[in-house]
């Protein structure tokens, strides 16, 4: 790939304003008001519940933790315990509009095969995921030799739910092989902010912490 | 033989015609048409309810009970004395919470507790129906129920709640009255029942048929009751609805007033113990040949092959809140099952949150205090009240 030439346009917030965490502002903005969304591994629902309060999603999602599901539960939130790897297998194609991974691709056994489920259960698929390739990530593990420890990879190697690390250009890559067309993308700055110049794909990959990724199947 | 747990003065065999709680009584211009092609007329159905209903309607929440239950749930038992089957969950200040909503437990057809079943008196004979009774199948236990609503003036309901077999019920609600359920939650059940399931089922029915005081079924007619059969029935089925880890984390091997064994039949161990007294005090308040009947309902309850073999053509176009709950350590209504309706559910896009609660109890657990399913019931009851305007 041409690792200097912007592939899509780049996301912006447009109102950062509430108290809301900025990567959950960052895909408020690209879901379309009314549409249908499941998130996979939504936690305790609040990007659901902003995007059924501020865009009127009809919002399901799937949680492994029972602590999860059951904060869900008191938010009105239809989720679902259970386990991406597995559970994704059983929704019918293109019953969603959008699919949200929201930093759990990391954490899957098979972030291909969940990657296609995506594409195929939702019109779009919203990826977010640590970038491995940070320049903090590449000196800790060049300089120091250890394993690394950053905001986004909080946890020691010995206890991280992380177990298929990638880099924001091995994300683009794992796209192009499961015929992933990315419509808009994104990197967030170490504050969380979306970076905000067309900067080329090196760039992002050597300084940005997470990737932000709106897909849709070829 | 040990002391019935009797409260005095109440025959349990006239609680199947006279029971302790309100009845509703249909004639032969209100006739159950049931799935065996019979119109039952005419019928009678026993209920229990809690609460008040609102000047709109809209706070009704109906409690499916599961096979060996009655519509006492919040309140004491007429024939034990103990206290409501579910009043862990039912009640003021409960997850079903009776200050704000208004429940109803309705006796299933073809049980014993003042609802028509085979210990009821057939108007053409003038004797208990036994076996003339028709096979009453999960459908028409749901048919007698919208019934007894629509003679309480109740439109749809807020809630339609219930376990095991009260959790086939509520599936059944959903899916032949969808517009009537604003919200079910069923709880440790399946969509249909399994071979290993309807294999447990027979092997209580033999025990029944093959007790010499059960009389082809005329026990009541003769005076007697098979009551080794379904006590052994009985004991069959307990051990399904515990688990491993609780049996012996109760029982383990220890013996029971004793320091050694007795190289006899006798109950050495304190599990044996503890299925003969489930096996009696079952019998003191439960009609065999009702047990027959229900177990039959179970076996034949399959909700997919009623929708070509497609269970999520049952949820078509619902637009009924689902919650539905397993628990790890059901072998008798496994998580798989759960999962099934929830997958279903899914392809039919109808809203449902699906929660796996750790316990070692076994299928039982949902009766018992399981605070995980407490809180979660809590949750998903609380947010459809407000999302009801409740």
């Amino acid at each position: 790939m041409n690792a200097s030439a912007p592939l899509a346009p780049a996301i912006l917030p447009q109102d950062a304003t509430g108290s809301s965490r900025i990567d959950h502002l960052v895909m408020l903005n690209l879901v379309e008001p009314g549409s249908r969304v499941l998130d996979v591994g939504c936690g305790d629902g609040s990007l659901l519940a902003l995007l059924r309060d501020r865009r009127g999603v009809d919002g399901r999602g799937i949680e492994l933790s029972r602590e999860g599901v059951n904060a869900c539960l008191a938010h009105g939130l239809p989720v679902i315990q259970g386990d991406a790897d597995t559970d994704l297998a059983a929704y019918p194609d293109d019953a969603f509009d959008y699919v949200i991974l929201s930093q759990t691709i990391q954490a899957t056994r098979q972030p291909k095969e969940v990657l296609e489920h995506l594409l195929r259960i939702g019109r779009h698929a919203i990826v977010s995921f640590p970038n491995f390739g940070h320049w903090r990530v590449r000196s800790e593990l060049l300089l120091r030799g250890r394993m690394p420890m950053t905001d986004t990879l909080p946890d020691p190697w010995y206890a991280t739910p992380n177990i298929h690390h990638c880099t924001i250009r091995d994300f683009v890559g794992l796209c192009r092989l499961v015929g992933a067309r990315i419509e808009r993308a994104s990197a967030l700055d170490a504050s969380g902010h979306p970076m905000r110049f067309a900067l080329p794909w090196w760039v992002w990959n050597l300084v940005g912490t997470q990737g932000v990724f709106l897909l849709r199947r070829r | 033989m040990a002391t019935p747990l009797l409260k005095p003065g109440i025959d349990p065999a006239s609680q199947a015609v006279e029971p302790t709680s309100p009845v509703a009584r249909f004639g032969a211009d209100a006739p159950l048409a049931m799935d065996a092609g019979v119109d039952l007329a005419p019928w009678q159905i026993a209920y229990q309810t809690a609460g008040t209903l609102n000047e709109a309607r809209s706070n009704a929440v109906l409690v499916c009970h599961a096979l060996t239950g009655d519509q006492h749930v919040a309140n004491t038992h007429p024939v034990t004395g103990k206290g409501g089957w579910w009043d862990r969950l039912v009640g003021p200040g409960k997850p079903v919470d009776t200050d704000r909503y208004f429940v109803i437990c309705a006796n299933v057809v073809g049980s014993c507790m003042g609802t028509t079943g085979p210990a009821s008196l057939d108007p053409a004979t003038g004797r208990a129906y036994g076996l003339d009774f028709p096979l009453v199948t999960i459908r028409d236990m749901v048919r007698g129920q919208a019934m007894l609503l629509d003679r309480l003036g109740i439109e749809d309901l807020f809630l339609c709640i219930g376990g095991s077999m009260g959790g086939m019920q509520v599936l059944q609600w959903a899916a032949s009255y969808p517009e009537r359920v604003f919200s079910a939650m069923p709880i440790a059940t399946g969509a249909r029942h399994s071979a290993q399931n309807i294999a447990f089922h027979e092997v209580g029915r033999q025990a029944i048929l093959a007790d010499p005081n059960w009389h082809g079924g005329r026990y009541l007619d003769v005076g007697t009751r098979p009551a080794k059969g379904l006590g052994v029935a009985r004991m069959g089925a307990h051990i399904t609805y515990l688990s491993e880890p609780a049996l012996h984390r109760k029982f383990g091997r220890r013996l029971q007033d004793r320091d050694a064994p007795t190289f006899s039949f006798d109950a050495d161990f304190q599990i044996e113990s503890y299925l003969r007294h489930q096996g009696i005090t079952f019998v003191e308040r439960f009609d065999a040949n009702a047990y027959l009947y229900l177990t039959r309902a179970m076996d034949y309850f399959d909700l997919a092959a009623d929708h070509g073999g497609v269970l999520a053509n049952a949820f078509r176009g619902t637009r009924t809140r689902f919650c539905i709950m397993s628990f790890t350590s059901d072998w008798l209504f496994p998580t798989a099952d759960s999962r099934a309706i929830v997958h279903a559910l899914n392809a039919a896009a109808a809203p449902v949150a699906f929660v796996e609660v750790e316990s070692d109890k076994g299928h039982d657990a949902f009766l018992l205090d399981e605070p995980a399913m407490i809180s979660a019931a809590k949750g998903f009851i609380a947010a459809a009240a407000r999302e009801r305007g409740l």
